[in-house]
C-alpha cells in the first residue's frame, strides 16, 4: 500500500520504532485504566449487599427497556431542553466516534488498519456519519464551554458550604474532547491534502466536517508541514484518548463508563423502600447488630454506583422543593459528598484522606439535611442517569434512629405511634368518631373489628380519622363509597396508622409493628378490596404491606363507577363559571404510583368544570411541604413547599386546587393564609369536591 | 462517676384523655397509657452523657408496680447500665415522704457519687427530690438546667433565674440533684433498642431485701392522704369563647384590643 505520508505507524521516535512507542501507549494507558477500575470497584466490594442477582435479572426485560429508554435513547435529557439536546448530541458523538477512536488506536501499531473497509457501502457511511459526529461534537463542546463560563446556568452554581465551583473540571473535559475530534480532524485533513497534492487516489471528505476543512486549508501547504501536522495529530490524539480515558474515573465524567451499568441496574418497582438489609427478611431483623446507613461501607455498592455515577448536571436539585424552600438539602451534594467521601477514603494510590469508620452524620452529611427530604421522588424522577436517593435518605435515618438522634419534634409523634397507633397520641376508641356525623344523616359505616364482614374496606388512615378538618375527606369518601351501593366497612379503632411515613423516617421495627397489626385486622375483615383516600396509605398497603386485596384511591375507585353509571356527576348549582380548578399531583399519587389520569378524568366529568395545569405537574409535580411525620417536624427553612405550590396556582390562573391527600390539604390550606391570598385562593380534596357535585 | 437516676411510670398526658372517676378518688385508668416521667427522661440522659464523658455507671430505679418495669428497660434502652425495680405490696398508697424513704434504703445498699431526680412528675408534688437529699444528709440542688463536673469531687450546677438568667452553683459529691427539662436533648428509644433489652435481668427489691419495716410505708405510714379529686368550678373571670375556630380566634384579638394587650 502507498502512502502519500508515513503513516504513525512507520515513523520513529528517535531510534525507537513508532510502532513500539504507538503499542506502549494503549498498553500503559490501559493498564492504568484498568487497575483505577478496579481500586474504584473496592469500596463497592465492600458495601452492604444489594439485591440479589437473581432479582436484578428476574427483570432482564425491564432492565433491556430502560437502558434503550433512559440511556441510549436519553429519554429524560430533553426535560431540559438545551442541555438536553446537546448532550444527546455529544452521547450520540461518543457512540459514533468509539469504533473510529479505537481504529485509530490501531494505526499507531499496524499501517493502514480499518475495521471497516472504507470501499464497501458500510465503510464509506459509517466515515461521513463519524466525520459529521466529530464536527457536531467540536460544535457542541464549544458551545458547551461558553455554557459553562459566560452563561452559567444557575443550577450549575456550587453553594459555598459545598465547596467550590465545579467548572474548571466541566471545562478541562470539554477542551480535552475538543482535542480529541480537532486532533483527528487535522490527522485525516492532512493525509487527504497530501494524497491530492501527489495526485494520488484520495477518498473524499464529507463537506464541511473538520477533516474536510482542514484539508482544505492545509491544501497548499508544503509536504513537511502535512507530514508534521499528520504525525503530530496523531500522538496528541493518542495520548489525549488514553488520558482523556484514565482521567474519567476520577470526577464526574466516570458516568461515561458508569451510566449504562448504573440505568441497567436502576430502580424497577417504584413507591417502595429497600429493606434494611438486603438479604434478610422482616423477622430476621432482630438478628442485625446495626441498622441503616452510618458509615460509608453501609451503603450498598450500588449505591456507591450512583456516587460514581452523579454527573453533577443539578437536575435533581433544580427540582428538589426542600432545596427550592431554602431547607439544608440538595440531592445533587448528597451524592458529590458522597462521591468526595469515597475517594477521600478509597484513594487509586496513596493513604485514605480521611480516618476510618467515623459515622458520616456529622462529617459528610448533616442531620438536618437528611430529615429535610419529604422522599417525593423529583429528583429520582429527574436525574438522567437514573440515580436514587430515598433509599439513601431512608437508611440514613434508620441510622440515626438506631443512635437515637432523633429530632424532639419527632420523638412525641413517634412514641405516641407506638402507644396509640396515630401520631397524635388520639385514644384508639375516637378513631372512628367521625363516622358520627354520617349516622346523622341516615349513613352507618360499619366496624369490621368484631367480625363483621364486608365486601371493600375503607382503610382510612390516622389524619382523616382525627384530624377535625381532614375527617371531612373521610366523611365524603364514604358518602361516595355509599353512594356507588357498596357494601363497605371500615376498621375503626382495629385500625392503626399505615406506617407510611413511619417506615420512611427511619423507625422501621414501629412500621413492621404496624403493619402487622393492620394485616392482620384487614385480612380477617375478608374484604375483596381496598380504597384509601390517602396516596401515603395507598402506597404503604400497595408496596410496602404484602399479601392484602388490591389496593384503589379513592379516585381510582370513582372513576370505575363514574363511567359504569353507578355514579352521577352533576353541575355545581353556582360558583363553577368563575372557579378555575387545577389539580395538584400527590407526590405518592403521582411519581410513586404512576396514577395521573384518573383524577383528572374525574374531574373532567363533572359537567362544566374549567381545569387548567400547572407548569409543574404530573412527574414534575412539586410537593406540597410533606405528609405524615413531615408535619411534625420542624425544619431550617427560608419559606414553606405549599406556599411555592400556591403561587405556582396563581401563576396558571387557577382559583380551586384541588388535591386528593389529606396532606396536601393541609400544607395548601395553610400555605394559603400563610401566602396571603386567603380569598383569592382555596384548596379542596377530590373527594369533597365530587361528594358536593353528586346527589349523595 | 457512678450515677443513680430515679425515675417514675406516669400516664401520659399528650397521649391521654385525663378523666376523673365518679367517686373522686382517682382518674379514670382503664384506658391510660404510661410512659416515663418527662423531667426523668432527661435526667436519664444527662446521666448518661456524663457517664459517656467521664466514665462509671448509670443505674436507673423506680417505685412501683410489675408494670413500672418497661420505663426501666425504655431508660436501659437509651444506655443506662442496671435498672432496678422496688416494689411490694406494701408500698401501695405511699405519700412522697414514703416514697423518699424507699428510695433512700436503695440507695444506702449501693454507693453513688450522684443521685438524680427530674424536677417533679406529670402526676406527682415534686417532692421526692429534696425529702429524699434531706433523709440522705446530701447536698441538694433543685431545678437543675445544667451540669458541669469540675472532678469526682465537686460538680457546678446551673439553674434558671428570672429573665432567663442564668445562676450557677458548686456543689459537693455526693449529692442529689432535681434535674428541670431542656437540660439536654434526650435520645430517641425506638423499638428495636427496647427489644435489645428486653431480656436484661432487672431485680426487684421489696420491704426485705431494703431492710425496711412495712409498716413504715404505705397507707398506713402515709402523713399525706388524698382525700378528692375533682374538677374546679369554673372562675368568675373565666370566659370559655364558643364558636367555629375563626369566630374564637376573631372574640379574642377584639378582647386583646379591648383591654389593651393589642394596639
Amino acid at each position: 500500500m502507498d502512502f502519500a505520508l508515513i503513516p504513525p505507524a512507520g515513523g520513529s521516535f528517535w531510534f525507537i520504532p513508532a510502532w513500539i512507542v504507538y503499542t506502549l501507549i494503549p498498553v500503559v494507558g490501559i493498564t492504568s485504566f484498568l487497575y483505577i477500575i478496579v481500586m474504584r470497584l473496592k469500596p463497592m466490594v465492600l458495601a452492604a449487599p444489594d439485591r440479589s442477582w437473581r432479582e436484578f435479572l428476574g427483570e432482564t426485560p425491564q432492565r433491556i427497556y430502560q437502558v434503550l429508554k433512559i440511556w441510549l435513547l436519553q429519554y429524560r435529557h430533553p426535560r431540559y431542553m438545551s442541555a438536553g439536546v446537546m448532550h444527546i448530541l455529544l452521547f450520540s458523538g461518543f457512540l459514533l466516534l468509539g469504533l473510529r477512536s479505537t481504529e485509530l488506536m490501531f494505526v499507531g501499531i499496524k499501517s493502514g488498519f480499518h475495521f471497516l473497509g472504507p470501499d464497501g457501502f458500510i465503510g464509506a457511511f459509517y466515515n461521513i456519519v463519524r466525520a459529521y459526529a466529530a464536527t457536531w461534537v467540536l460544535a457542541v463542546a464549544l458551545f458547551a464551554i461558553y455554557r459553562r463560563v459566560v452563561t452559567k446556568p444557575a443550577r450549575y452554581a456550587v453553594p459555598a458550604k459545598y465547596g467550590k465551583d465545579h467548572t474548571a473540571e466541566a471545562v478541562f473535559v470539554l477542551c480535552l474532547i475538543s482535542t480529541l475530534v480537532l486532533a483527528e480532524g487535522l490527522f485525516e485533513g492532512s493525509l487527504v491534502a497530501a494524497q491530492k497534492q501527489q495526485g494520488m487516489e484520495a477518498h473524499t471528505l464529507a463537506p464541511l466536517t473538520l477533516a474536510w476543512i482542514f484539508q482544505h486549508m492545509l491544501a497548499a501547504a508544503s509536504k513537511g508541514v502535512l507530514q508534521s501536522v499528520h504525525s503530530a495529530a496523531y500522538f496528541v490524539h493518542d495520548v489525549t484518548f488514553f488520558f482523556f480515558l484514565c482521567f474519567l474515573p476520577f470526577g464526574k465524567h466516570f458516568h461515561v463508563v458508569t451510566s449504562v451499568f448504573n440505568v441497567g441496574l436502576m430502580r424497577i418497582r417504584r413507591g417502595n423502600v429497600k429493606p434494611v438489609q438486603y438479604g434478610v427478611s422482616d423477622a430476621q431483623l432482630d438478628d442485625l447488630d446495626s441498622f441503616g446507613v452510618k458509615k460509608l461501607e453501609d451503603f450498598t455498592w450500588r449505591h456507591i454506583l450512583h456516587f460514581y455515577s452523579c454527573v453533577d448536571c443539578g437536575r435533581c436539585s433544580d427540582n428538589c422543593p426542600a432545596n427550592a424552600a431554602g431547607r439544608p438539602l440538595s440531592p445533587r451534594f448528597i451524592s458529590i459528598k458522597g462521591r468526595n467521601l469515597v475517594f477521600a477514603k478509597y484513594p487509586v494510590w496513596g493513604a485514605p484522606k480521611v480516618n476510618g469508620d467515623a459515622p458520616m452524620i456529622g462529617t459528610t452529611y448533616e442531620e438536618d439535611e437528611i430529615w429535610s427530604c419529604t422522599t417525593c421522588g423529583a429528583c429520582e424522577q429527574e436525574c438522567p442517569v437514573g440515580i436514587e436517593y430515598i433509599d439513601k435518605i431512608v437508611d440514613m435515618r434508620r441510622g440515626m434512629v438506631d443512635e437515637g438522634m432523633v429530632p424532639q419534634s419527632l420523638q412525641k409523634p413517634l412514641k405516641a405511634l407506638e402507644k396509640r397507633g396515630n401520631p397524635w397520641g388520639k385514644m384508639e376508641k375516637k378513631r372512628a368518631e367521625w363516622t358520627k356525623a354520617l349516622a346523622e344523616n341516615g349513613i352507618a359505616v360499619k366496624e369490621l373489628n368484631g367480625g363483621d364482614q364486608a365486601e371493600v374496606l375503607y382503610f382510612v388512615d390516622s389524619i382523616t380519622s382525627f384530624d377535625d378538618r381532614m375527617q371531612a375527606i373521610g366523611q365524603a369518601t364514604a358518602k361516595l363509597i355509599h353512594a356507588t351501593g357498596t357494601d363497605f366497612g371500615i376498621l375503626g379503632k382495629a385500625e392503626k396508622d399505615s406506617g407510611h411515613e413511619v417506615r420512611r423516617f427511619g423507625e422501621e421495627m414501629l412500621f413492621q409493628d404496624l403493619k402487622n397489626e393492620n394485616s392482620d385486622n384487614i385480612k380477617e375483615t375478608g374484604a375483596s378490596k381496598i380504597v384509601v383516600s390517602d396516596p401515603h396509605t395507598y402506597n404503604a398497603l400497595k408496596n410496602d404491606y404484602e399479601g392484602l386485596p388490591p389496593v384503589e384511591h379513592i379516585s381510582q375507585f370513582l372513576l370505575q363507577h363514574v363511567k359504569k353509571g353507578t355514579l352521577q356527576l352533576k353541575a355545581s348549582g353556582n360558583g363553577n363559571g368563575e372557579k378555575i380548578y387545577t389539580y395538584h399531583d400527590p407526590c405518592y399519587l403521582g411519581r410513586h404510583s404512576g396514577v395521573y389520569e384518573d383524577p383528572r378524568q374525574l374531574l373532567d366529568a363533572i359537567p362544566g368544570l374549567k381545569r387548567v395545569d400547572m407548569l409543574r405537574c404530573r412527574d414534575r409535580s412539586f410537593c406540597c411541604g410533606g405528609g405524615g411525620l413531615m408535619l411534625f417536624y420542624e425544619p431550617e427553612e427560608e419559606q414553606r413547599m405549599g406556599v411555592l405550590r400556591v403561587k405556582m396556582a396563581e401563576e396558571a390562573g387557577a382559583n380551586v386546587i384541588v388535591t386528593a391527600c389529606p396532606f396536601c390539604l393541609v400544607n395548601m390550606e395553610d400555605a394559603i393564609k400563610v401566602a396571603g391570598l386567603e380569598g383569592k385562593m382555596e384548596a379542596i380534596d377530590l373527594a369533597e369536591l365530587v361528594a358536593a357535585h353528586t346527589d349523595a | 462517676m457512678d450515677i443513680l437516676v430515679c425515675v417514675k411510670r406516669v400516664p401520659d398526658t399528650a397521649e391521654n384523655e385525663i378523666e376523673i372517676k365518679g367517686d373522686g378518688t382517682d382518674i379514670e385508668r382503664d384506658d391510660l397509657v404510661y410512659s416515663v416521667n418527662e423531667w426523668d427522661n432527661y435526667a436519664t440522659e444527662e446521666a448518661i452523657q456524663i457517664r459517656d464523658d467521664k466514665g462509671g455507671t448509670v443505674t436507673v430505679v423506680t417505685v412501683g408496680d410489675e408494670e413500672a418495669e418497661e420505663v426501666l428497660r425504655r431508660q436501659m434502652a437509651m444506655g443506662a447500665d442496671n435498672g432496678i425495680l422496688l416494689s411490694d405490696d406494701a408500698f401501695e398508697d405511699t405519700d412522697g415522704r414514703g416514697i423518699a424513704s424507699i428510695l433512700k434504703a436503695e440507695v444506702e445498699k449501693g454507693k453513688y457519687d450522684l443521685i438524680l431526680t427530674g424536677a417533679q412528675a406529670d402526676d406527682g408534688a415534686a417532692q421526692v427530690g429534696g425529702m429524699l437529699a434531706a433523709m440522705l444528709d446530701l447536698p441538694y440542688a433543685a431545678l437543675v438546667n445544667k451540669i458541669e463536673v469540675i472532678d469526682d469531687k465537686k460538680i457546678k450546677v446551673g439553674r434558671e433565674i428570672e429573665g432567663g438568667n442564668q445562676e450557677l452553683n458548686e456543689i459537693e459529691l455526693p449529692c442529689v440533684l432535681s434535674i428541670q427539662t431542656g437540660i439536654n436533648e434526650p435520645r430517641y428509644v425506638g423499638i428495636r433498642g427496647i427489644r435489645k433489652v428486653a431480656s436484661v435481668e432487672i431485680p426487684t427489691h421489696g420491704t426485705g431485701d431494703l431492710g425496711l419495716d412495712a409498716g413504715s410505708v404505705g397507707a398506713s405510714a402515709a402523713k399525706v392522704k388524698r382525700v378528692d379529686y375533682f374538677t374546679p368550678e369554673m372562675g368568675a373571670g373565666a370566659e370559655m369563647l364558643e364558636g367555629s375556630m375563626d369566630e374564637m380566634v376573631e372574640k379574642l384579638i377584639d378582647m386583646l384590643k379591648a383591654k389593651g394587650g393589642l394596639k
